[in-house]
């Protein structure tokens, strides 16, 4: 009590609003609030939190962002290359004028590779705009609307951003539609996961004994053996008549079955060292059953490490899932992630003629990765009270 | 010591007796069982006749309880080093997967010397010049290396050496070598290739090594016994890697153990992209056909060899370090 009243008699410039709050709470910060602050200082950690918040939010609003229908296909556009975005057009009177617009493509024979191939066509303009009218969609899957960010105006128009794959339909909107696929099977993953590796991990540490002994052996198992090699094995079992829903639970299912090993053994070290702290044992004494114990007291005191530690480990699902994907045993088309489009691009021929197929989604893959690793370093840096 | 072994083999048991298990449930995941693949396979071609069904059946244990067929399986590979029949190739197992699965470890060993010795200077000079331009070059090369999975930057490699180097890229040798006797020439061609899987599988490893290579020599670097050497007049170089870098060196054996496996796997999945005569193209084909004793026995004897190699690195750890072999 005598403390409260200390810190109160130190801020007297406080506001009387505030100061009327503060008799029930002092103008101390709490454990969140005090990470929050840490957090912001962690200047790469901040920013990448924002660029996972637009990924995600690309998850959920896909629909806004993309340009044309996820299937359609266009007989004039197999492999059309990426498309610029210029903001002057020329007059035939030499002056120039601004209209935000994109160069059509057409065909040509190359003599010297003896082919077809994709240029310019400067006669041609597509005037691109915002909120364009465009193919129509359900938001969220409820609110149907037809209007989207950015696009064609005329919506016969097509514009490919990031090119065209081999059947002519456009590698942004199939991006940004993959998004949702990936990321999510990252978050649905790591839940799993939490699951799985608190309920092991917690006995294994509040426990101890013969039961801890076995639960570390499995543990030790599943990270000596080589994942792939396995996750194949597993994922190969897969009949391909299954619907898609079901193939993505099960892919989900495998790509966590090793990802909580690391967890449980955090969750595990934790309750070991908190086991015998005296809040804990005061809590028992105060008969408490283990598992009000274990809710009311443990977890909430590590809770901040569990979400460190969670967000590190939805970048390995995201990369787990798009190996399977690729090697053509994960999620199979007509489902669009990450994967199934790098699979796209699955023989150095067909990457020589089209190198966008694998630099555009390859990129989005590093830059979602590397946000969240950064995210998740500066989120322990955060809840780590000793780091400096 | 010696008790150390003991225990240390006696904990290994288990595992392997788990891993031959979770094998034999991939092989048994897919439905129907082997002799109905067969049978269906062989039918256009005449057929199998009754009989040597019912040997087959009988060799198998297929129709029995899933435990009879477990030892079946299991036996005949522990007694008679028999793993059973590829359907697809119509051979045994035994003389499809030797020379595969030796490539696999050869690579996934030469990674593993890759990694030390790219890690170990770029750790040692991230730790010392903390801070530094080189130490934020190796941080960030760090964070790549670990976000991009291993297939993409094989196959961005591929692309780069083909398109701006011309080189033939896929496989381990150029075609003109690879059904050639083993000369000098062809050492060189092998040469000429096998940097690429190597460097591509170890990048994510070279990256988390030299992160932790950073952070324990860290640790090491402001220690009283440090600053005691170096008032004693000791020169910077000798100093460093007579003491702390021997230190941080221990935690260095240890990841052997975990970067194994990771390194195996790494393997598998580039050398599909890469098109390498190892296990993963291998594998990767077998599951698909679902000609499953060839897959069950490459994922087996893959697991095996990695758990051993964990072993091993365990061993050496205890050898090197005393702590360890008295906990």
């Amino acid at each position: 009590m005598s403390e409260i009243n200390v810190t109160l008699t130190r801020t007297p410039d406080i506001t009387d609003e505030i100061a009327e709050d503060s008799v029930a709470m002092p103008a101390l910060l709490g454990p969140w609030a005090l990470m929050w602050r840490k957090f912001r200082r962690h200047r790469v950690a901040y920013v990448s939190l924002w660029v996972v918040v637009f990924i995600y939010g690309m998850a959920m609003f896909g629909e806004v962002l993309t340009t044309t229908n996820l299937e359609e296909t266009n007989v004039r556009a197999p492999f059309a290359p990426p498309m610029g975005i210029d903001l002057f057009v020329e007059n035939a009177d030499g002056t120039s004028n601004f209209l935000l617009h994109a160069k059509g493509l057409k065909l040509e024979l190359n003599r010297v590779e003896m082919r077809r191939t994709f240029v310019q066509d400067p006669e041609k303009i597509i005037p691109l705009g915002f909120f364009v009218k465009g193919h129509p969609y359900k938001l969220l899957g409820l609110i149907p609307m037809d209007r989207h960010l950015f696009g064609p105006k005329n919506p016969r128009d097509r514009v490919y951003f990031f090119g065209a794959d081999r059947l002519g339909r456009d590698i942004f909107s199939r991006i940004v539609m993959g998004t949702r696929i990936s990321m999510s099977i990252g978050l649905v993953g790591v839940v799993v996961s939490l699951v799985i590796g608190i309920s092991l991990g917690g006995i294994s540490g509040y426990y101890g004994g013969w039961i801890d002994n076995i639960i570390q052996r499995l543990i030790e198992f599943i990270r000596s053996i080589p994942t792939i090699p396995l996750w194949m094995g597993l994922a190969a079992a897969i009949p391909l008549g299954w619907p898609p829903l079901y193939t993505y639970f099960v892919v989900t299912l495998i790509v966590s079955m090793i990802g909580w090993t690391g967890l449980a053994r955090e969750v595990r070290g934790k309750f070991l060292s908190l086991r015998n702290e005296d809040f804990i044992v005061a809590a028992r004494l105060d008969g408490l059953t283990d598992w009000e114990v274990i809710w009311k007291h443990m977890v909430p005191s590590f809770s901040s490490h569990i979400i460190a530690s969670l967000t590190l480990a939805v970048p390995l699902m995201i990369l787990a899932e798009t190996s399977l994907s690729f090697l053509g045993i994960g999620l199979q088309p007509p489902i669009v992630s990450w994967g199934t489009l790098l699979k796209e691009a699955q023989n150095i021929r067909t990457i020589i003629q089209a190198p966008w197929l694998l630099i555009a989604p390859g990129s989005v893959i590093v830059i979602a990765v590397l946000a969240l690793n950064f995210l998740g370093d500066g989120l322990r840096d955060a809840a780590d009270p000793n780091a400096h | 010591m010696l008790g150390f072994i003991a225990r240390r083999i006696l904990y290994m048991i288990p595992t392997v007796i788990m891993v031959s298990i979770v094998t034999f449930i991939i092989i048994q995941l897919p439905p129907g069982d082997y002799l109905d693949t067969l049978a269906a396979e062989l039918s256009d071609s005449g057929g199998l006749s009754t009989g040597t069904m019912e040997a087959l059946r009988n060799q198998y244990g297929l129709g029995q309880p899933v435990y009879v067929q477990y030892w079946k399986w299991i036996s005949g590979i522990l007694l008679r080093g028999d793993f059973g029949l590829s359907f697809e190739k119509n051979l045994p197992v035994g003389d499809l997967i030797w020379d595969r699965l030796g490539w696999t470890f050869a690579i996934s060993l030469l990674t593993l010397g890759f990694i030390w010795i790219t890690a170990l200077p770029i750790g040692i000079y991230s730790a010392v010049r903390k801070y530094s331009v080189g130490d934020y070059a190796a941080t960030f090369f760090g964070f790549i290396g670990l976000a991009v999975p291993n297939f993409l930057l094989a196959l961005v490699m591929m692309y780069v050496a083909f398109k701006y180097f011309g080189q033939s890229v896929g496989g381990l040798v150029s075609p003109e070598y690879i059904n050639a006797p083993w000369t000098g020439a062809k050492f060189v061609d092998l040469l000429k290739h096998i940097w690429m899987p190597i460097v591509v599988v170890g990048t994510s490893g070279a990256a988390a090594l030299i992160r932790i290579m950073r952070a324990n020599l860290l640790d090491e670097l402001y220690r009283p016994y440090v600053v005691t050497a170096r008032a004693k007049g000791m020169s910077e170089f000798q100093l460093l890697m007579r003491y702390p870098v021997r230190v941080a060196l221990n935690p260095f054996i240890s990841t052997i153990g975990w970067i194994l496996p990771t390194l195996v796997s790494g393997e598998i999945i580039v050398a599909v992209v890469m098109n390498l005569p190892t296990t993963g193209p291998m594998l990767l084909r077998a599951l698909l056909v679902q000609d499953m004793y060839l897959a069950g026995s490459l994922i087996l004897i893959v697991s095996l060899l990695t758990v051993l190699g964990t072993l091993i690195s365990d061993l050496l750890l205890a050898w090197i370090d005393p702590r360890i072999r008295y906990q």
